[in-house]
């Protein structure tokens, strides 16, 4: 049973003396609890907000541009502003299907801390007139859905959600939704049509948006959990106090979780834009450096879909426009970390076997792109690659992100990054993304495709077992290094 | 036998009650009907077809989509191995194989007796603590073979293992098809008014009156 100790390292957060915006409860091992909220500050921010018009509400979260943390840091604040005026009513989607490779941060705030992101929820209703919100959690989450019924059921019985809520007349209920495994629901169209009951496909987009059409065709903010879940705080302590953490452009602190080869792995809120890759991935408070004496190769700086980075580029800070002008995105906060022993290629195919798994089928570049590369990845990784693959493998990219794919700069062989973001033939950015592994790591790693492809196995009938369940060529630490820490 | 039961067409009225318009309840009610049986029947898709209004073949269309509902009986326990980067880098694949040989089955594949379904699947957002997996969705972090095969035996033995994160601590694993443990009850004294999005036309009362002195 829970015992209200402070317990400083739940599973997967790393507990620092970084300033906490929404992440100070995650230490307490009843921090899911309503007693354990109100007893730290909980509601407060809500109840700031009644004290205040919708208006200003809405104004405080724009001044301090808070900025969207699903991926495309989008400013929240904006974002709001974009529902046409007088067209009622207006809904709230909270975006909950966190499923980008590498990624999670969505799933321990709603496990660890759900009267925050109701609180967040409400606020946000409160602000622009949302009337109802649904809050999508992916499906796999199990006990982060089960936590949140239970803080919901709470939260209805103590007067917080419903009808007239703290006395006032501000009425708004909140719907626990959840999905059934597929990540592009995460896409904020597809999660819209994921929770009218249909397939989770994508909405062309231009020219209407969901601010403006989106579930049953009202005006709709999708906004991810992270984002509302900074909204009791700022609306405690206000904008100017938000903005005193983080840099200017990207105020505030941000969940990153980093994983991979380093030797403290785990999930750090630190302050956006003045923090750099490398003071997490080698700073002793964060990750502490790469494991077991080895060097970083490379490492994905914002979930899957993003181009690789590499180690000249670990000075570049946590914030939205350096990292896409050096050739990728900030993206959800997800850093990989992959040290000298990995295998580039398999490491490629595993990214891009992800994205042909997931596709959706709506738009044909993707749909059949996506397979075409995974299966060319597995030949030239099972040792089958024929002559001309490489720029095989490229021209597949092109035909659904055509144009010059963004990619960081290599000085060694004098090429220059190009700039995020990539262009598409697709509706959505999933076809797109498979291309980002494929483009950073022939750039960089051309050499290791080519001795793959230079030297073909042949197949005995062990090796060949061994290849069919995908273990050729391992990518995992040697059994000396370990697997668990 | 595999319509909805009785008291789960009561739960499904009030899930449906929650949207404004009843298709919105389908995945909830797709779960509904993996909970009862395990796996989500013809019939029971039919059945939720009449309970929101829609044809057998809309709901197998949404239905066929997600892959967490199973259109064949499966294990008692669904053992789902995430073999994504940030796992595969740390053993995620090595993890799977152990799997393969302890249970003596491939991804996809069920035990003879009924009680593990294997799966090779994406990123389950537990990176940091690679390798991971999910029982019935419920999390293993950083697992080796030996936590593996000692989880296995837990589940076969007592049906809960503490190699497992529950919602709370010793919660059994429920069979495959249930998720959280507790479900949402919203009474409809306490909500404000979940109705169609065209019987609305005017901005919330909120919007417009004064804030009240409660705040500061």
């Amino acid at each position: 049973m829970a015992t209200g100790q402070y317990v400083p390292h739940a599973p997967g957060y790393v507990d620092t003396d970084d300033p906490k915006i929404v992440t100070s409860r995650f230490g307490y091992d009843d921090s899911y609890t309503l007693e354990r909220y109100l007893a730290t500050g909980g509601y407060e921010g809500l109840k700031a907000a009644l004290g205040k018009t919708s208006e200003a509400c809405h104004n405080i979260t724009r001044e301090a541009t808070l900025l969207g943390r699903g991926g495309a840091g989008f400013p929240a604040g904006i974002k709001w502003g974009f529902c046409p005026a007088d067209v009622w009513p207006r809904y709230l989607v909270v975006n909950g299907d966190e499923s980008e490779p590498g990624t999670y941060k969505d799933r321990l705030l709603m496990e660890r801390d759900p009267h925050q992101l109701i609180e967040g929820c409400l606020i946000a209703c409160y602000s622009i007139g949302l009337s109802q919100c649904f809050l999508y959690v992916r499906g796999e989450m199990a006990v982060a859905q089960q936590r949140l019924a239970d803080a919901l059921n709470e939260a209805y019985e103590a007067g917080y959600v419903g009808k007239n809520i703290m006395g006032t007349d501000f009425s708004v209920d909140i719907v626990l939704h959840w999905g059934a495994g597929a990540y592009i629901v995460g896409e904020e169209t597809a999660l819209i049509e994921s929770l009218e009951g249909n397939r989770g496909m994508p909405r062309l987009k231009p020219p209407f948006f969901p601010a403006a059409v989106g579930l049953y065709g009202q005006p709709t903010i999708v906004n991810n959990v992270e984002t509302l879940a900074n909204l009791p705080w700022l609306m405690s302590n206000g904008a100017d106090a938000y903005k005193a953490f983080g840099s200017e452009t990207s105020p505030g602190t941000r969940m990153f979780a980093v994983s991979g080869h380093v030797k403290r792995p785990g999930v750090y809120e630190v302050e956006q834009g003045v923090t750099t890759y490398e003071d997490l991935l080698y700073g002793e408070k964060y990750c502490q450096g790469i494991r077991n004496g080895h060097e970083l190769k490379m490492f994905i700086p914002g979930g899957g879909s993003a181009p690789w980075l590499f180690p000249e580029q670990v000075s570049l800070p946590l914030e939205a426009r350096p990292v896409g002008a050096a050739g990728t995105m900030l993206g959800s906060g997800a850093i990989v970390v992959m040290d000298d022993s990995t295998d580039a290629v398999k490491a490629c195919l595993r990214v891009v076997r992800f994205f042909a798994r997931e596709s959706c089928g709506k738009c044909a570049p993707c749909r059949e792109g996506t397979s075409w590369e995974e299966k060319i990845l597995q030949r030239i990784h099972d040792g089958h690659g024929r002559p001309g693959d490489i720029e095989l493998l490229l021209d597949v990219g092109d035909n659904i992100s055509p144009g010059p794919y963004p990619v960081a700069a290599d000085e060694s062989q004098g090429l220059e990054a190009v700039p995020f973001p990539p262009r598409q033939t697709t509706i959505c950015p999933l076809g797109p993304s498979s291309v980002a592994p494929i483009v950073s790591a022939i750039r960089r790693f051309r050499h290791e495709f080519e001795a793959k492809i230079a030297t073909p196995v042949q197949l005995n009938g062990d090796d060949a077992e061994r290849s069919e369940v995908g273990l050729r060529g391992s990518n995992a630490p040697s059994e000396a290094e370990g697997i668990a820490s | 036998m595999s319509r909805l039961n009785e008291a789960n067409v009561t739960l499904a009225h009030e899930i449906i009650a929650r949207y404004p318009k009843p298709k919105s309840a389908l995945i909830p009610l797709l779960h509904l009907a993996q909970e009862q049986e395990g796996w989500v029947t013809d019939e029971a898709m039919a059945h939720l077809a009449e309970l929101v209004g829609v044809t057998p073949a809309e709901v197998k269309g949404t239905c066929t989509f997600y892959e967490m509902f199973k259109l064949h009986p499966t294990g008692r326990y669904m053992v789902n191995i995430c073999t994504n980067i940030a796992c595969q880098v740390l053993g995620g694949e090595e993890l799977l194989h152990h799997a393969e040989e302890t249970l003596g089955i491939r991804p996809g594949g069920t035990t003879d007796d009924g009680m593990f379904t294997l799966e090779d699947v994406e990123c389950i957002a537990a990176c940091t603590e690679a390798p991971c997996l999910q029982v019935n969705y419920r999390f293993g972090l950083r697992l080796s073979n030996d936590d593996f095969d000692q989880m296995i035996a837990d589940l076969r033995e007592h049906g809960r293992s503490d190699q497992l994160i529950t919602a709370n601590p010793g919660e059994e694993i429920p069979s495959h098809g249930t998720l959280g443990l507790t479900r949402q009850h919203l009474t409809e004294e306490r909500t404000g008014g979940i109705v169609a999005p065209e019987l609305v036309t005017e901005a919330p009362v909120w919007l417009t009156s004064e804030p009240t002195q409660e705040g500061e």
